[in-house]
């Protein structure tokens, strides 16, 4: 392995410093991000490059964290927040709905909320209570927001680029349980990746595999093991959850026939019912079999001892690819 | 043993009786015809705007409405002694700070009118729109501060809120933080006793608001709301601090909700008509007027001549206002992203077809 290779949170770190060498106006914020660098060091060195005046350790109020994002982005600066987990992200939601996702289009354009709000969510690290849920539903259901989560270290650099500079207000959720699960050669060239297309990991010909986040990892050791069987995946990793790119995958279902949507938050009212309700309305004619999802279950995220029994796992996967693969009209 | 390890205390400002009768010397700054003769025009534009919003949405030309009467004197003194640069981060009822901040009066109708494009006057410049939900606008005012101060530029940022916002986390959130950073920041509460039904003495316990502000380690005290002459004093200073950096102010400024609380509201169910008529003694308005007749500073003929001068102005901006050209159904698709994702594209398409269907006069069903 190279050593300049960086993994999935060093990557979040270096987008973060080449945006604010760039541009003035990006300001970080958030519990613990300074001195600490972040409990997940994901800001780690960052005060000290950029100083106290850019780099800022808040009280500790998520929502007081949202609301004055939201007031330095009306002014025209681009402040990057942390809530340090996604599972206190809820103060700050009344801001986010509120006030962010409406700036732009309340004022017509007269005011925007260009600011970020990054969050670590997701199971499989073992930790604490409210430490571990996947709530990317309820934030990608709002109209105004954009929700952005990357599954590599390349799309976390590109496409944490891409929400600091975008004039909306993103929501950059990062998988924490793959934030060191690989290493990749990054050059810090500063080339943003685009905010409303899906990326397609791996062609396939037989069915097309959906999922973003960590569990990507898994979609793909499931099309590894499934071609060793003969089954062809196309896997596409969603990454931008609203706006979302249906055509991309409309496209590759109408190409397959067949499609498993794997997500690790909660069946119910999740993204993996809007994409294969999408799917059933504009790739119907194609369809050899129903949209299948593999999903957590609509349960609380157990605490750590079960939270491998909630997750999604390769078998899940290959499992629900069979039964697809396998359906007769 | 015990020692005291801190004791505060709040200040009132209060410069004219409720007759508008001077309640000791007047400081010199008080005595000539201006700023209170622009004041009191002001006022009495503001009163007047109010009657005709209520009287428009009455006959079904604006929404809800939500009155700001009896605080004519917070709305027009905050508004005047804010510099242009400076940052207004208003709530639902500064109609008056709007207006004296550019926003054409037209414009103030339209947002009530239920048209996204009373937000958008460019005379606004950095100001924000309406909050609407309680207490969001004290962070959205810090935040607003914090890019200020980043920026090194010295002015100041003033937000106004309600009593019953006062219970609400945000506002408390806001008051710490604008602490901790020594934020360019000026808090006003409008205490106007009530929260829709719920009186002032249900909200909180503390015998002031402004002491809120000692938790946060910032300065607080309270001013005669309904003094013109009083809010002058406490506000400017407070905006002096800010733009010097000296660091933000809670003021509480004590007033009375003389309307309902919205025209969807009806206050005789929940209050007395005989607090109400107490209220109205203390009227902002006459108080000033009075001041300003004792002053000779104003007169009948000035009165009157005003008066109608101020009815021309608002008959105008309400012509305006109704011979506004409708929004176009594409705005709202437009400007929710800074570019219209492919999905919202096509329901905007969809949204076209239905308003032709509108036009063409037809039921909506294919």
């Amino acid at each position: 392995m190279n050593d300049n290779a960086i993994t999935l949170l060093e990557a979040v770190n270096l987008a973060l410093a080449r945006a604010m060498a760039d541009d003035p106006d990006v300001v970080l914020l958030g519990e613990d991000i300074g001195t600490n660098g972040g409990v997940f060091r994901a800001t780690a060195g960052l005060q000290e490059r950029f100083g106290e005046r850019r780099v800022i350790d808040t009280p500790l109020a998520e929502t007081m964290i949202a609301g004055l994002s939201v007031g330095m982005a009306t002014q025209g600066m681009r402040p990057v927040a942390e809530i340090q987990f996604m599972g206190f992200i809820f103060p700050a939601f009344e801001h986010l709905v509120a006030h962010a996702a409406r700036m732009r289009a309340r004022t017509r354009g007269r005011l925007s909320c260009p600011m970020v709000l990054r969050a670590p969510f997701g199971g499989g690290i073992h930790a604490p209570e409210h430490h571990s849920e996947s709530t990317e539903a309820l934030l990608a259901h709002i109209p105004g927001l954009r929700v952005v989560i990357p599954s590599s270290p390349a799309r976390a650099y590109g496409l944490l680029l891409a929400a600091i500079r975008c004039d909306d207000p993103v929501i950059f959720l990062e998988p924490k349980r793959i934030y060191r699960a690989s290493k990749t050669l990054i050059e810090d060239n500063g080339q943003a990746l685009p905010l409303d297309t899906c990326f397609t990991l791996r062609e396939g010909s037989d069915i097309t595999l959906i999922s973003w986040g960590a569990m990507i990892s898994e979609t793909l050791d499931a099309a590894d093991r499934l071609a060793a069987e003969g089954v062809s995946c196309e896997v596409i990793d969603v990454a931008t959850l609203n706006p979302i790119d249906h055509a991309t995958l409309v496209a590759s279902v109408s190409k397959t026939g067949r499609c498993v949507i794997i997500h690790e938050a909660p069946r119910h009212g999740g993204m993996g019912a809007e994409i294969a309700a999408t799917l059933g309305e504009q790739a119907r004619a194609a369809l050899l079999a129903p949209p299948c999802r593999v999903t957590g279950h609509d349960t609380l995220m157990p605490y750590y001892r079960n939270e491998q029994l909630y997750l999604p796992d390769t078998d899940d996967i290959v499992t629900a690819v069979k039964a697809t693969m396998e359906y007769v009209e | 043993m015990h020692e005291i390890s801190y004791r505060g205390e709040i200040r009132l400002t209060r410069y004219l009786d409720e007759s508008g009768a001077p309640l000791g010397d007047m400081p010199d700054w008080a005595c000539g015809e201006q700023p209170w003769v622009h004041y009191y025009q002001q006022m009495v534009l503001a009163r007047q705007f109010d009657t005709k919003a209520i009287s428009l949405q009455r006959t079904g030309q604006l929404g809800t409405y939500a009155s700001l009467l009896g605080a004519e004197a917070i709305d027009v003194v905050c508004a005047s002694r804010m510099q242009t640069e400076d940052v207004l981060v208003p709530y639902y009822r500064n109609h008056a700070m709007q207006m004296i901040r550019g926003t054409p009066i037209a414009r103030l109708l339209q947002y009530w009118g239920g048209d996204e494009r009373g937000s958008s006057a460019p005379e606004m410049q950095h100001d924000l729109p309406n909050a609407v939900p309680i207490a969001t606008q004290c962070l959205h005012a810090c935040g607003v501060a914090t890019a200020l101060k980043l920026r090194q530029q010295h002015q100041a940022v003033l937000t106004v809120i309600g009593d019953g916002g006062t219970s609400k986390g945000d506002f408390m959130e806001a008051l710490n933080v604008a602490g901790a950073w020594q934020l360019p920041v000026v808090f006003v509460i409008n205490n106007n006793q009530w929260a829709i039904s719920v009186p002032r003495s249900k909200q909180c316990i503390a015998p002031t608001l402004a002491q809120k502000a000692l938790g946060a380690g910032i300065r607080g005290e309270q001013v005669d709301g309904n003094d013109a002459i009083a809010l002058h004093d406490v506000v400017g200073q407070a905006l002096e601090r800010a733009r010097a950096g000296k660091g933000p102010t809670l003021i509480e400024a004590l007033s009375y909700r003389l309307s309902d609380h919205t025209t969807a509201d009806d206050a005789t169910r929940y209050r007395s008509a005989d607090e109400l008529k107490a209220a109205w003694a203390r009227d902002p308005v006459a108080r000033l007027r009075h001041w300003l007749h004792q002053q000779g500073h104003w007169d009948e003929a000035r009165e009157q001549a005003w008066q109608a001068e101020t009815k021309q102005l608002i008959e105008a901006a309400v012509a305006d206002y109704l011979a506004l050209p409708a929004q176009p159904v594409d705005d709202l698709y437009d400007h929710l992203y800074a570019e219209c994702p492919p999905t919202l594209a096509v329901q905007r398409e969809q949204a076209r077809a239905k308003q032709a269907r509108h036009e063409q006069g037809g039921s909506g069903h294919e």
